[in-house]
């Protein structure tokens, strides 16, 4: 099955539709521009053309701030605007978190803040610091899926995908909180991510799946 | 969004300090984040104040404390909060999703600015955004919007649920600025919009809110939240009832009753709890009761079902608490 279009790596020769629409969103907004700084010399050098610190109007300055993702701390340079979601994706790459609505309605922005599921389109990066940030690329461990990954997957709890991310990251949580004693405490509890899909019955089922194959697991 | 300064205080007097007319305190962000990127909110320093010590959940003899900056999803959760005060846990685990309730401070949560679509879309008129445009909800699009204490100024519904559920138990906020301290009635906190809908309550600029007190009431255990929205989660309200019932016998020796999603504030209703205050336990009572719940209301074009939905939802309520449901 040919994977959709947004789990493919990115070209490494920064010549890739994503990196284009990177360019073009930091001319014309001004805020994803900064460069990273102890990254990969590839990827600074690959961002060298745009790296231009913004002006800010006086008003805002641009700051220096540690993220620890997926288990690896890394700095950078961010306007405070910066949500933790533009800093995930534009900055480290990691496009498996969402940006559905941005404000907050949808939860396909869904990730774990210290093990707890937040809204990374509402979290500004500069207030991600000191926590430990888990997006969907940290849940899997080597080549082995995370058992919610592995029971979306048996229960076809998706049909376009867009939403998975955050289904997949509320899910785990919903599952360590402890909230899936029935269908119905289920669906409460996973109401903040919406599936245009209507992919419902499935997501229960792969919550309801995983959950009892978590059961007894250490979290 | 427009740029701004972001500040990290380490105490209560320094972020007081720092908060001036353009300035923005920060908690959970769920809120002032989707705000400044709609630029309603344009604060040119934003000021994070979760290095504050406003924390921490206690039950004591005057009742339940709860410090500003504790989670939505914390406070819902806690013992002392679901054994002696089923009311605030229920409206706090029906109010927005796990994920924001994990964000959101409970400060923060009481300081949530209306849901009304023309505040939120700076393309139209709107007297809370900027005073003296005029109001579109009035003769517009009204369906989700307030019933009680509205004006020809404004219409827009007050939208938390804790708050009816607290202005309900007579809770009381502290507040906090550079000039020293004080503690404010939460239903005297809110104001209605009159002529002045931008002001919506009592804080003044570099003020906090540094803790929520509720008096103690042995008899809240018997108490609930039930919320009446489009769908069954992650909604806002449409009609909400925050009640609690002293049960004695088949006679009701008192009652607290507030109500949300119909007012421009959280809606408190003493002439209710008086008149079921020693009567009988009742359908007929609490139907007789949730009469007065329309008192004074002004129902627009589009939410007059509102004035039928907010009586059945008191009724309801106090139907399940007195068992007769």
């Amino acid at each position: 099955m040919e994977p959709p279009a947004d789990s493919r790596p990115d070209h490494k020769d920064g010549s890739s539709r994503r990196e284009f629409i990177r360019r073009l969103a930091a001319i014309s907004a001004g805020l994803t521009v900064a460069a990273p700084l102890g990254r990969a010399g590839t990827i600074t050098e690959k961002r060298a053309l745009n790296d231009e610190p913004p002006k800010t109007d006086g008003a805002g300055g641009l700051m220096e701030i540690a993220l620890n993702v997926n288990g690896n701390t890394e700095r950078l340079v961010v306007d405070p605007r910066v949500t933790l979601l533009d800093a995930l994706r534009d900055r480290f790459d990691l496009t498996g978190t969402k940006k559905g609505c941005d404000r907050g309605a949808c939860g396909a922005c869904t990730v774990h803040l210290d093990g707890r599921r937040v809204l990374s389109c509402l979290t500004l990066a500069v207030m991600a610091q000191r926590k430990k940030i888990t997006t969907i690329e940290g849940l899997a461990t080597g080549d082995e899926l995370h058992p919610v990954q592995a029971a979306f997957i048996e229960c076809d709890g998706f049909q376009c995908g867009y939403c998975t991310p955050g289904q997949i990251m509320s899910a785990v949580a919903c599952i360590s909180e402890g909230h899936t004693g029935s269908d119905s405490e289920i669906r409460e509890y996973m109401s903040g991510n919406l599936c245009r899909c209507g992919a419902y019955p499935n997501i229960v089922a792969a919550v309801k799946t995983a959950a009892a194959k978590m059961k007894g697991e250490v979290n | 969004m427009r740029p701004f300064t972001y500040e990290l205080p380490s105490g209560v007097s320094e972020a007081a300090n720092l908060g001036r007319p353009d300035s923005a305190f920060i908690a959970g962000g769920t809120t002032i984040v989707d705000l400044m990127k709609l630029e309603v909110v344009k604060p040119s320093r934003v000021v994070d104040i979760n290095a504050l010590s406003m924390r921490g959940i206690e039950m004591s003899t005057d009742g339940l404390r709860i410090g500003a900056l504790e989670k939505m999803s914390d406070t819902a959760l806690h013992p002392e909060v679901v054994a002696n005060y089923p009311v605030i846990s229920e409206a706090l685990l029906k109010s927005a999703s796990a994920q924001i309730r994990n964000m959101a401070s409970i400060g923060g949560n009481l300081l949530q600015r209306t849901r009304c679509g023309y505040f939120r879309d700076v393309n139209t008129p709107c007297n809370k955004r900027e005073p003296g445009s005029g109001c579109p909800a009035i003769d517009g699009e009204n369906r989700m919007h307030a019933i009680l204490g509205t004006s020809s100024s404004c219409v827009a519904t007050h939208p938390s649920d804790l708050a009816v559920a607290l202005v309900a138990l007579d809770a009381s906020v502290r507040l906090q600025s550079a000039s020293g301290e004080r503690l404010v009635k939460l239903d005297d906190f809110y104001l209605v919009p009159d002529s002045t809908p931008h002001r919506e309550n009592q804080l003044l600029p570099g003020e906090l809110i540094t803790e929520i007190r509720v008096p103690r009431l042995a008899w809240a255990t018997r108490s609930t939240y039930l919320k009446i929205r489009d769908r069954e989660s992650y909604e806002f309200s449409l009609a909400s009832a925050a009640v609690a019932l002293d049960v004695n016998g088949d006679q009701i020796q008192d009652a607290r009753v507030a109500v949300g999603g119909v007012g421009t504030k959280p809606w408190n209703l003493p002439k209710v709890r008086e008149a079921l205050t020693g009567k009988p336990l009742a359908q007929e009572t609490f139907a007789a009761a949730a009469k007065l719940a329309g008192d004074g209301a002004v129902p627009l074009k589009r939410n007059a079902f509102k004035v039928d939905l907010v009586q059945r939802t008191i009724i309801r309520a106090l139907m399940t608490l007195g068992g007769l449901a």
